[in-house]
């Protein structure tokens, strides 16, 4: 597996900040239309994070015009051009697919820092 | 058209230049001697006998040692003929490297299946098994369901298809992409999976 690791690490992020789930991140994603690249932001709550080396993934999920859109990305992934942590969240878990069936305030992470 | 014999070092992925996400096997593949030349005056076809590896000496049964002991070589980990070299220009000892591959080639890989013990049919050939698991079934789930008629033919017709051992059979998967070959290492990266569990034996065949 160590072998592995050497072959990938060249790929690797290493300018991605540190984030965790209940996080409230802004991804910078760069989108191709025609020939032409642009960026676009996807803001929301990290609500899973899974894998390891260059397989490792997070969902960001957030509420757009009253239905929730959630998006995988790929840690590593060269199409991220940068990573904005908002908010630290307090969360108990480390998957928070339980926000699914919540709504509204219910649905609102608490702040990390708050008492 | 040549091939390489290869250890399967484990699977990830990599980034494409579109950043795509491409699930890849890793392989280490060669160096690898000629150990012989199969040729069309000899043995009535042409190819070439490549090893891979080495193995202890007290491993190699005796007659076997001093074959490799007369060629000059190390005992290999493993001896397998490859056919489509072009034979004229190998001699014995000579070193193939994993440089016969290139990026896009296409290749047909074979290796030795993981054993997966005795199977039902359901895992084994696919069927559907019979129940539901309500309605007042119970143990039907994962079953074969009928195996024949009756009175008519009044046995069961030969290779019907049932439950028994699975995998740790030679399987072999053509067309997998070569995504990535770096010659410094002998590494070889191919598109999806590949046959057998890590650090066995696999020939890529282009």
């Amino acid at each position: 597996m160590d072998k592995i690791k050497e072959l990938t690490a060249e790929q690797m992020r290493t300018d991605i900040p540190e984030f965790r789930s209940g996080d409230h991140i802004k991804v910078h994603v760069r989108v191709i239309e025609g020939d032409k690249e642009r960026i676009q932001p996807f803001e929301g709550d990290v609500i899973n994070i899974r894998g390891s080396g260059l397989a490792k993934t997070f969902t960001v999920r957030k509420i757009s015009s009253g239905v929730g859109v959630e998006r995988i990305f790929a840690f590593n992934s060269p199409k991220i051009a940068k990573i904005e942590v908002i908010r630290q969240g307090r969360v108990r878990r480390a998957k928070l697919y339980y926000l699914r069936n919540l709504s509204g305030k219910a649905a609102k992470i608490k702040n990390k820092n708050d008492k | 058209m040549p091939g390489l014999i290869a250890k399967k070092i484990g699977m990830t992925n990599i980034f494409s230049d579109d950043g795509q996400v491409i699930p890849v096997t890793v392989l280490e593949a060669g160096p690898c001697k000629v150990y012989g030349l199969r040729t069309v005056e000899k043995d009535g076809y042409e190819a070439l006998q490549l090893g891979f590896g080495s193995k202890k000496e007290k491993k190699v049964n005796k007659p076997q040692l001093e074959v490799y002991k007369k060629l000059g070589l190390v005992p290999p980990r493993s001896v397998k003929e490859f056919k489509n070299f072009d034979i004229a220009q190998f001699k014995v000892g000579d070193e193939i490297k994993v440089d016969v591959f290139q990026p896009g080639d296409k290749v047909k890989v074979t290796s030795n299946s993981k054993g997966k013990g005795f199977q039902g049919v359901v895992k084994r050939h696919g069927f559907g098994g019979v129940g539901s698991s309500t309605h007042g079934q119970s143990d039907r789930e994962r079953a074969p369901g009928s195996i024949g008629a009756s009175s008519f033919p009044s046995r069961v017709f030969k290779g019907q298809r049932m439950a028994g051992r699975l995998g740790g059979k030679q399987v072999t998967i053509r067309n997998l992409k070569v995504v990535k070959v770096i010659p410094e290492q002998n590494i070889i990266m191919i598109k999806g999976a590949v046959p057998g569990a890590v650090n066995s034996i696999v020939a890529i065949n282009k």
